[in-house]
């Protein structure tokens, strides 16, 4: 096991309690954060001198209610930092029944999309979006797909009440 | 003035697509306009969504391969790759050295055949019909060498985990040089017909642009932001295959606009086709998979150590059998994969004649066996012909990836749109569009 990459390291130092984990699986570093510390820990990301993480590359979510984890929901965001050639993965947990937390549309506009596509497919509130429907479905859909209570093989037509087709 | 007074004029709202000649695949955009100026655009996606994500959690690791064709359908092979590298980085394997080369060749080929697509279109639409033609022609070389080496042309489905499905066909160097010298002639020609053609470079020039900070911000990747002056590039970043073995330039505009986009592609062509040639003249020559080296034993050899019960080791070594029994000609494809047996598929020679074989195949390919990474998370990137192409995956140690998640180059540039158009000319939409070559199975996934 290598020396633990500077970023867990800043982090860790700036945000100590708010740090439930962190690991280097496969050479990927990730760092699982509370909530509350999401917004703080992006703007240390993209500003602090040694990090420079400009990039928010992704953002996406995992439903882990076929496992055993617990709380059942995690934010995962991927940021690339271009002058020192790192990446980095954030993890939120939520829990099922109180699915919000920041947007981060106010730090980087590209997150509006990538928060889109979470909402419509987990059901994930960000606080503070301007825009927050869905983007791949159609507004009538019912349910978030990508959630594993979810049954793969269900169909949802668009038909509406009363109507013809 | 007073004409200005006596006419009340109000915004117009049209929409743009679904279903528009100049909507490559399909999607809405929906714009306010003012006259001929764009005063809003709200661009709506989504009409290509198939459920990919939710499909690769239903289906095993191999299952999703043929899915990941759909995604970049202009240049599948790279979005084939950037599947295999992922599920190689969860197992934590290392493929061939001559498998790297093959997968390099082939990537680059599908760029290039993107490249031309992306910018023989986006010349169409400004009527450059001529350019179009040339172009395609040039790419159809390209989609030759790609049915030489994996026997289809779009759903390639190329890629193994811990491989790739055949070696390189007999007389494929020389086939590639034939069409890399037809395509540099095109690319002068088109060179010739555009770059200074004042019809071409007044739609194209100062159009769409769209400022280095904001292209950072809403996370560009590829010709776009390189155009925009950011030499960002994961073939150099971080390489992966052999790409840091090999010499390249990465081309970089200064304005961002479509022009540079435009020169950026056409310059980025000529580099792959660089690094073909350079591939095809380092790549390791012979059968790949060393290790099986001094590992072959006579299957009658095999057969009496298995009726005696010798058989520790026995899964290691490969039957050598008569070149007529039906299937042998394929075991050189075979040799392109990674030894690993709980990842790559046996010989089919081995399969037919031997219980381990049978059994290795077997354990391979049914429910509930296959391939089993450990619990983790691993993010992997390629450069797609637009941009970084990554897959975020989650494995929960069964057969079946717990999470499969794209990201895609063209969402961000599509996030991106309204700002290229807004403030610009009805009619620039359809170049600026054209410049981000939206590909619908990546972006709606």
């Amino acid at each position: 096991m290598t020396a633990e990459s500077i970023t867990i390291r800043r982090l860790k130092e700036a945000f100590g309690s708010h740090i439930r984990e962190t690991h280097a699986y496969r050479g990927d570093d990730t760092v699982v954060i509370d909530r509350e510390a999401l917004v703080n820990v992006a703007t240390l990301l993209k500003q602090d001198a040694d990090l420079e993480y400009s990039f928010l590359i992704d953002i996406t979510a995992v439903d882990y209610l076929k496992t055993d984890k617990a709380p059942r929901f995690e934010v995962v965001y991927h940021f690339f930092s271009l002058p020192h050639k790192q990446r980095v993965r954030i993890k939120v947990p939520l829990a099922a029944d109180d699915l919000e937390i920041d947007s981060l549309v106010p730090l980087w506009p590209g997150a509006n999309w990538y928060e889109r596509e979470v909402y419509d497919m987990f059901g994930v509130r960000f606080r503070g979006h301007p825009n927050l429907k869905r983007i791949l479905l159609y507004e009538e859909f019912e349910g978030h797909p990508l959630r594993k209570d979810y049954p793969y093989n269900k169909r949802q037509p668009i038909v509406k009440p009363g109507g013809n087709i | 003035m007073i004409v200005e007074k006596a006419i009340k004029t109000q915004p117009m709202v049209i929409q743009l697509g679904p279903s528009h000649p100049a909507m490559h695949g399909t999607i809405k955009i929906v714009v306010e306009l003012d006259g001929e100026v764009v005063t809003r655009a709200d661009v709506e996606i989504g009409y290509l969504h198939r459920a990919f994500e939710k499909h690769c959690e239903e289906g095993t690791y191999f299952q999703a391969i043929p899915y990941t064709d759909r995604l970049n359908y202009v240049s599948p092979m790279i979005c084939n790759f950037g599947y295999g590298m992922g599920v190689e980085k969860l197992l934590g394997i290392q493929v061939t050295e001559r498998c790297e080369f093959i997968r390099l060749i082939m990537s680059e080929i599908s760029r290039v055949s993107d490249h031309l697509t992306s910018v023989g279109a986006s010349a169409m639409e400004l009527g450059a019909m001529t350019a179009f033609l040339y172009m395609i022609k040039a790419r159809e070389f390209f989609w030759e060498l790609i049915e030489a080496a994996c026997g289809a042309r779009v759903t390639v489905a190329f890629v193994r985990i811990g491989g790739v499905k055949a070696d390189l066909p007999e007389g494929f160097g020389e086939k590639a040089r034939r069409a890399i010298s037809e395509v540099r002639q095109t690319l002068k020609e088109v060179d010739g017909l555009l770059t200074k053609n004042p019809i071409f470079t007044d739609r194209m020039q100062g159009v769409g642009a769209i400022t280095t900070a904001d292209a950072v911000s809403y996370g560009f990747t590829g010709p776009l932001l390189r155009a925009c002056g950011v030499n960002y590039d994961v073939r150099k970043y971080q390489p992966y295959h052999v790409y840091d073995r090999l010499n390249f330039d990465v081309p970089t505009g200064s304005n961002g606009d479509n022009y540079d986009r435009y020169l950026v592609r056409m310059q980025e062509i000529e580099q792959s086709l660089r690094l073909i040639e350079q591939a095809l003249a380092k790549i390791p020559p012979g059968p790949i998979n060393v290790d099986l080296e001094g590992r072959v034993m006579a299957a009658s050899e095999m057969t009496d150590r298995g009726k005696l019960g010798d058989t520790q080791g026995l899964t290691d070594y490969r039957a050598f059998l008569s070149p007529n029994l039906q299937g042998m000609e394929k075991s050189r494809y075979q040799l392109n994969n990674t030894t690993d047996k709980n990842v790559a598929l046996p010989p089919k020679e081995s399969v037919y004649t031997s219980i381990e074989g049978l059994m290795n195949h077997f354990k391979l390919v049914m429910l509930g066996h296959g391939i089993r990474p450990p619990q983790g998370e691993v993010y992997s990137a390629v450069e797609g012909a637009n941009g970084e192409f990554g897959f975020y995956m989650v494995s929960d140690g069964s057969d079946r990836p717990y999470r499969v998640h794209v990201r895609a180059p063209c969402f961000p540039l599509m996030a991106a749109l309204h700002r290229m158009i807004e403030g610009g000319m009805v009619a620039d939409i359809v170049p600026t569009f054209g410049s981000i070559n939206m590909i619908g199975g990546e972006l709606d996934r």
